[in-house]
């Protein structure tokens, strides 16, 4: 074990090519984390195990990117929001009016579109839906009056299954040339007139809320063309987008590992030092006591703990961390003894000073390098127990760790129906983030170990 | 040795005593209401329902007081008692938990686990080692070379990989894609069929090469770094001058000497085999020891708890024992000293 100086150490680091392509990861991480952070805010991830929340997505979409392989092209799960809004009066009624333009360019029927909408009004406006197709014909969707009231906010969801919407379809039946019955709405509207294909084009989704007085408005209102892919990774089961929780699961991760590695190197190393010392009866019994916690099989205990005392990710790190100083005690106690029999040591006891400021002074100083060297090798171990933990279902709840999508992944079977945009991303995002640590741990090890360096 | 015996057991008595507790007395007050209700004459016999009441928490107290629940669980009575009970290997019966066969002895549930996790993992762990031994050898034979640097790279990649993630992408793999291994690794025949074993060798093929895919990586890793620190030594220089077989010196003599620590690992992994894996059994739905634990914390099952704990902490330290005994065999200086 060398005791090089801490900028020889970064000089030889800098040289490995290993532990600099780990740190090139851990950079890209931490961007990825801030990205996360500033970007999602922290009430969405509060709601991720709610389903309510997550009601405008779809079920278990692929990724968005799979088309860029496939040649018939899936219809792509869109939630427009911005319509181009419009006030206007006409034969004395006031008329709000919304437009929806949307380029469909899919080989696809999607699986329905849903129309959502919050409207302020008073009495009973009329409400019309239609669509300009890419062939210049409109189709009347919907037009039906709003439940009667004083002063209201309404907030409805029409979905293309509504029966008035069929009934209405079916009763243009003339611009299509083919039956129309036992085909749902959306197949129609997004088909040809001539024969029952996808008719690519733009589409113009027209909404009319018409009424006598001009206050009646459409506050807030989305239109979703329900697909079968979205986003970078996909949507799971319950709706949820994934990306929400692979993007925060970052910096949970990062900071999960780092907190377990530090706080358990610093308590090892304070532990082992000052056994080793100390020596005589002291490190006796405190060895005797790390054996006992060395003997004690990790896991299990880690699933009792989170069991019966609390799952909270906080607690969680105490109680990896009580696991993880003891080896890192049972090696620097052994370094301990060895410096403590140095002629500076000795020199500055007889000095007279007094046995904390020599083990600051002059025995933890020469630890450092392999207390980094520790922290980086101790992280990837912490994530994966904590994933591990969390893919048994004891994770907490209210923090989406990449090991909790895991374990939803694991309870809806999603590896064995073939869902891998759900299985595979959180696993290799573990993977990579114990990479990036172990990766730097290698390269100090050398530094540190230089028997491994041949 | 003895002692951190006594010390594990008593921290998971601690860990999981108060709740038992609670678990057992509400169990209890729920099987005399039962009765009760069971039997309306009895409570056409009381005037008032405060009365009644009264009647059922006598009854529900007395019932407790059989079981020995009136102490708190953490008297010395209670916990010497089970401790005792432990040592003379009466595990109890467990409370919600029960074998294949139905029977609720603590020890037919262990000594049914077992033999399921020996199957599978150590099954593993030997292979692993067969094959991380070789490897390691021959990397640290030809240091720098292209066995040598896939190795290290695949030991370091493969050690970061979580091994239960692995399983669900094999599952995904070989069950969703090809078709060639079932996703479930629990055989639906019966035991008592006679293609039971022919089914469950079957099924424990996934499982089993997840894990030795997982695991060579790094003790080949273990071993080659064992293997450089002997291959410097004097005696392998002076063996290598007189001209002896490169083979001969690396398989031979060079691997003896690094015996010793390789020997500590492998009866510590082999020992650790036994406890299974927790998650890696939850992933393959196979029906051992881990997943025996599993379901044992999750219903607070405190009698199964202990005694896995037990079982497996007695392995643990059996092997420790084993080690030293090896290394003093393999390292005459340790004996000496």
């Amino acid at each position: 074990m060398s005791t090089a100086p801490l900028n020889e150490i970064g000089q030889e680091f800098v040289k490995n090519k290993i532990g600099l392509a780990g740190i090139g990861i851990l950079v890209a991480l931490f961007i990825i984390s801030i990205v996360a952070v500033l970007t999602i805010p922290l009430d969405t991830l509060k709601t991720w195990n709610n389903p309510e929340s997550w009601l405008e997505f779809p079920k278990i979409a692929l990724p968005a990117w799979i088309n860029l392989f496939l040649s018939e092209k899936i219809p792509e799960h869109q939630i427009l929001t911005n319509s181009k809004d419009s006030h206007y009066s006409e034969d004395e009624l006031a008329i709000f009016s919304q437009e929806f333009s949307v380029v469909y360019e899919f080989d696809d029927f999607p699986n329905d579109f849903i129309y959502e909408f919050t409207a302020k009004y008073y009495g009973a406006p009329l409400l019309q839906i239609s669509v300009l197709r890419p062939d210049d014909t409109t189709i009347e969707l919907l037009s039906r009056s709003l439940p009667y009231s004083e002063a209201t906010i309404h907030h409805e969801r029409i979905f293309s299954t509504d029966d008035t919407i069929k009934k209405n379809i079916f009763l243009q039946a003339e611009k299509f040339g083919f039956p129309l019955s036992d085909i749902s709405a959306e197949q129609v509207v997004f088909s040809e007139s001539s024969s029952q294909k996808v008719l690519n084009g733009r589409y113009v989704f027209l909404i009319r809320l018409v009424d006598v007085s001009s206050e009646s408005e459409i506050v807030d209102s989305s239109l979703i063309l329900g697909g079968k892919v979205f986003g970078f990774v996909g949507t799971d089961e319950l709706r949820r987008d994934l990306s929400v929780g692979l993007l925060w699961g970052t910096p949970l991760a990062l900071f999960i590992g780092i907190a377990v590695a530090i706080g358990s190197v610093v308590m090892g190393l304070l532990y082992g030092v000052y056994a080793g010392f100390i020596g005589k009866k002291t490190d006796e019994t405190m060895m005797r006591f790390n054996d006992v916690i060395y003997a004690l099989p990790a896991l299990p205990f880690l699933i009792i703990l989170a069991v019966t005392i609390s799952n909270s990710i906080f607690v969680m790190i105490g109680f990896l961390m009580i696991f993880g100083w003891v080896g890192i005690a049972k090696v620097s106690r052994s370094m301990a003894l060895q410096i403590k029999t140095r002629q500076y040591v000795e020199a500055s006891k007889i000095m007279g000073q007094r046995s904390s400021k020599i083990i600051l002074r002059h025995i933890l100083p020469q630890l450092l390098p392999y207390a980094f060297a520790s922290v980086a090798i101790s992280v990837p171990a912490a994530i994966t127990t904590e994933a591990g933990l969390s893919f048994l279902g004891l994770g907490d709840p209210s923090f989406p760790t990449w090991g909790q999508i895991l374990h939803d992944a694991s309870i809806h079977g999603a590896a064995a129906r073939g869902l891998w945009w759900w299985v595979i991303p959180p696993g290799l995002m573990i993977a990579v983030t114990g990479l990036a640590f172990v990766f730097i741990g290698n390269a100090l090890d050398t530094i540190v170990n230089p028997r491994l360096k041949r | 040795m003895f002692g951190v015996l006594m010390a594990t057991l008593l921290l998971t008595i601690v860990l999981v005593g108060s709740n038992m507790d609670v678990i057992l007395k509400q169990g209890v007050a729920f099987q005399v209401r039962n009765e009760i209700t069971q039997n309306p004459a009895v409570a056409s016999n009381f005037a008032s329902a405060d009365e009644f009441e009264k009647f059922v928490q006598e009854q529900i107290d007395q019932r407790s007081k059989a079981l020995g629940l009136d102490a708190p669980w953490y008297s010395p009575q209670r916990v010497g008692l089970t401790i005792y009970k432990i040592l003379i290997l009466d595990f109890g019966r467990a409370t919600f938990l029960t074998s294949d066969s139905g029977s609720s002895d603590v020890k037919d549930i262990l000594l049914e686990k077992i033999p399921k996790t020996i199957l599978l993992f150590t099954t593993a762990t030997i292979i692993i080692s067969i094959i991380g031994i070789f490897l390691g050898s021959l990397a640290s034979s030809k240091i720098n070379s292209k066995t040598d640097r896939i190795t290290s790279t695949f030991a370091v990649v493969s050690s970061s990989f979580p091994v239960w993630w692995i399983g669900m992408i094999m599952i995904f793999v070989f069950a969703f894609v090809y078709h060639l291994f079932p996703a479930r690794a629990t055989p639906s025949v019966l035991p008592s069929d006679s293609g039971y074993i022919a089914a469950l060798l079957y099924h424990m093929t996934l499982p089993l090469i997840t894990i030795v895919l997982i695991g060579f990586g790094s003790w080949a890793y273990l071993v080659r770094n064992f293997m450089i620190g002997t291959l410097q030594e004097d005696f392998v220089i002076a063996k290598k001058t007189i001209g002896i077989n490169q083979k001969k010196i690396v398989y031979g003599h060079a691997l003896k000497n690094a015996a010793p620590p390789i020997v500590t690992i492998l009866a510590l992994s082999l020992s650790g085999s036994l406890g299974g894996a927790i998650i890696t059994e939850a992933v393959f739905d196979w029906p051992g020891m881990g997943r025996l634990y599993f379901d044992a914390i999750s219903v607070m099952d405190l009698p199964v708890i202990i005694g896995a704990t037990y079982v497996l902490t007695i392995f643990f330290l059996a092997s420790i024992f084993v080690a030293d005994l090896l290394y003093g065999y393999f390292d005459p200086r340790v004996k000496t000293s």
